[in-house]
């Protein structure tokens, strides 16, 4: 079977989904064909078929970015914008916040806005403090916002056409690290519904819940237990808020134990919620604490010794699976 | 020589929209006062005929997006009184059945699409709604009204920025009513006027009276037709007072002395009338139809008092389109 990578598969969603729709647009910072398709590609190609009125490179400005893809949105697009680095979404937090994620409701239902916000982060390639942060859990603390990040290329093609037809805004985390992997090509037209999680790999022992970059390392982790006999599942959450509540409880009442995993800071992060929603489902019939495993309380750090030390460790990971497995009450 | 001809349609059709905001801004403060309604409350006293004139120069299809202090705006617009007046009061009849109140009123039939509570951020969403009428050739324009306060923030620049470099067809109407809150504009702002920041982005700017209904109409036109034509946005500077305090019942005390001596005498809704004589409208003729406007205040206020309350199932509508889980 052929191949596609995660940037491929994303450039083929956004080429299918303004194919179909004349509605379907897209500004950010050098996306257009005069800037070559994105910093990182993802519109290549794009702006020669669909014309720079769909294709709008823009000035640095992402409140006017996101601005007008709110109002392009209410007028009945399904605008896309693309914020080259999620640090720069706080830049444009009021037209997120306060607007795309809240006219629906203001308006009683007389409105609503169908836009994606692409963004991409990562921890790993020395970009430094203002460059790298994975802010997905300050986004799912606001009522109206739908929050997605594949792991995988098939994924990411899916989930981008189900965000572009979402009509509720969606924020697509995309990560640095991952634009170069590869997999099977699931084809045209593959839509992977929002809300839906995936079981990465199957296991009984314990569950490592996890979303994004940090599936990879669950995967390694989980195949390297399996020599010293523990058993590993993954749960990859593909749409982190609202997430895939059945499937994740499912999957933990079957092995009484939870690790949940993210690359962004630990403390007050997504991992919080789903460990307490877990805890309350599930008190009495788990076999060990949900512990949870994420960043380190600190900007993260340029030099690559310091990314490691910060980021999320495998040992690290396979150490909380182990703790879980041996609890002794 | 400005041309000041108009005929006398355009003309009472300015009159009833500025008498329709007066009277209904009338009626808010009067059921405020008498503890009928006890809510926040931007009054526009002093607005009326801004909003009046230049909503009579666009066509009812045209989008708009307003702030907090709205209610001139709105009601200039077309949002019709009954949900207008039931969504201040709170109620599941309003607009946006209570969910939203007076700092968030839209109205889609009436191409009232945003009211923000956010100052200045209006400004970008009006370029969307524009960039969406650009990309359809559907003709609409998109008018964002705004303060003078609203020109120091961020959100204004880049707006302006991206609205003159893609020619939307949006007009940017800046209402300065000489304050910014509690703030003065020579203490927030160091150039006399706003309109010369239109320069700095290319663009066409105009500075009228907005106390003049026959100026402010034409300049709302010709900014209208600019964009309908494919010649890009305006910033309008429309002169104008804002008559009391920031919100209603707040002090502004604050306020010199010669300065609310300065509105009063500018008051827009005297000068008007003497307007309207002039152009031989009768006194019967205006009473008439302020009479008629205030039995629809009446309506209104009874529709609202009579309006259910809004059920706490609403919390979990509206959050996205599915139903959020109890």
């Amino acid at each position: 079977m052929s191949q596609i990578t995660m940037t491929q598969a994303l450039n083929r969603a956004l080429d299918e989904a303004m194919a179909e729709d004349e509605g379907v647009i897209l500004l950010g910072e050098d996306v257009g064909a005069k800037q070559g398709g994105g910093v990182f590609k993802i519109s290549s190609g794009l702006t020669e078929k669909y014309g720079e009125h769909r294709i709008r490179a823009t000035p640095i400005s992402e409140q006017a970015i996101v601005g007008a893809c709110v109002g392009a949105a209410l007028a009945g697009f399904r605008p896309i914008a693309e914020i080259m680095l999620m640090n720069f979404t706080t830049v444009a937090m009021d037209q997120i916040v306060n607007h795309a994620a809240k006219l629906r409701f203001m308006s009683g239902g007389q409105t609503n806005v169908p836009l994606v916000i692409r963004t991409t982060t990562g921890v790993g390639v020395g970009f430094g403090g203002q460059h790298s942060d994975m802010l997905e859990a300050w986004f799912a603390h606001v009522p109206g916002l739908k929050i997605v990040t594949p792991s995988n290329a098939a994924d990411a093609q899916g989930l981008m056409r189900a965000a572009i037809a979402c009509n509720d805004p969606v924020i697509f985390i995309e990560n640095i690290l991952c634009y170069g992997l590869k997999s099977d090509d699931p084809g045209p037209g593959h839509v992977v519904p929002l809300g839906q999680a995936a079981v990465a790999r199957e296991g009984s022992d314990c569950t490592i819940v996890t979303y994004g970059r940090t599936v990879l390392d669950a995967l390694e982790v989980a195949g390297k237990l399996a020599d010293e006999g523990i058993s590993v599942e993954v749960v990859d959450l593909r749409t982190i808020a609202p997430y895939d509540e059945a499937m994740v409880t499912a999957s933990v009442e079957k092995t009484g134990r939870a690790v949940v995993l993210h690359e962004a800071v630990k403390q007050y992060g997504t991992g919080a919620e789903i460990a307490s929603r877990l805890n309350e489902a599930l008190f009495g019939k788990l076999k060990a604490p949900v512990t949870r495993i994420g960043g380190a309380f600190s900007a993260v750090p340029m030099a690559n010794a310091l990314e490691q030390a910060w980021i999320p460790n495998k040992d690290a990971i396979a150490d909380a699976v182990r703790a879980a497995v041996n609890w002794k009450g | 020589m400005t041309d000041t001809t108009i005929d006398r349609d355009t003309l009472r059709d300015i009159y009833t929209r500025t008498m329709r905001v007066a009277r209904a801004d009338e009626k808010f403060r009067s059921l405020l006062m008498t503890g009928k309604l006890a809510v926040m409350y931007y009054t526009v006293r002093g607005q009326e005929l801004v909003s009046a004139a230049a909503m009579a120069a666009l066509e009812p299809g045209d989008y708009l997006v307003t702030t907090y202090r709205g209610q001139h705006d709105q009601i200039a617009k077309g949002v019709p009184l009954n949900p207008l007046f039931a969504e201040i009061a709170g109620k599941a009849g309003g607009t946006c059945r209570g969910k939203g109140g007076s700092m968030h009123i839209t109205h889609p039939e009436s191409g009232v699409m945003v009211t923000t509570g956010i100052v200045g951020s209006g400004l970008p969403i009006a370029n969307g709604l524009a960039l969406a009428s650009q990309n359809r050739g559907d003709g609409k324009v998109t008018v964002v009204c705004f303060g003078d306060g609203a020109t120091n923030i961020g959100a204004f620049h880049e707006a302006m920025n991206m609205a003159q470099l893609w020619k939307l067809p949006v007009i940017f109407l800046c209402q300065n009513n000489r304050y910014g809150e509690h703030t003065a504009f020579a203490d927030h702002t160091k150039v006399d006027s706003i309109v010369t920041r239109a320069a700095a982005y290319g663009m066409q700017g105009v500075k009228v009276d907005g106390n003049d209904a026959i100026a402010t109409y034409k300049a709302a036109k010709a900014a209208a037709d600019r964009a309908r034509a494919g010649e890009g946005p305006t910033l309008i500077e429309a002169m104008c007072y804002r008559m009391m305090g920031h919100f209603f019942g707040a002090d502004f005390s604050y306020m010199p002395q010669e300065h609310l001596a300065e509105m009063a005498a500018e008051d827009p809704l005297p000068r008007l009338r003497r307007l309207m004589l002039d152009h031989q409208f009768s006194e019967a003729e205006l009473d008439a139809i302020v009479a008629d406007l205030d039995a629809q205040m009446d309506a209104a206020a009874e529709f609202a008092a009579n309006s259910p309350l809004p059920g706490p199932e609403e919390i979990r509508k509206d959050v996205f389109e599915e139903e959020i889980a109890a």
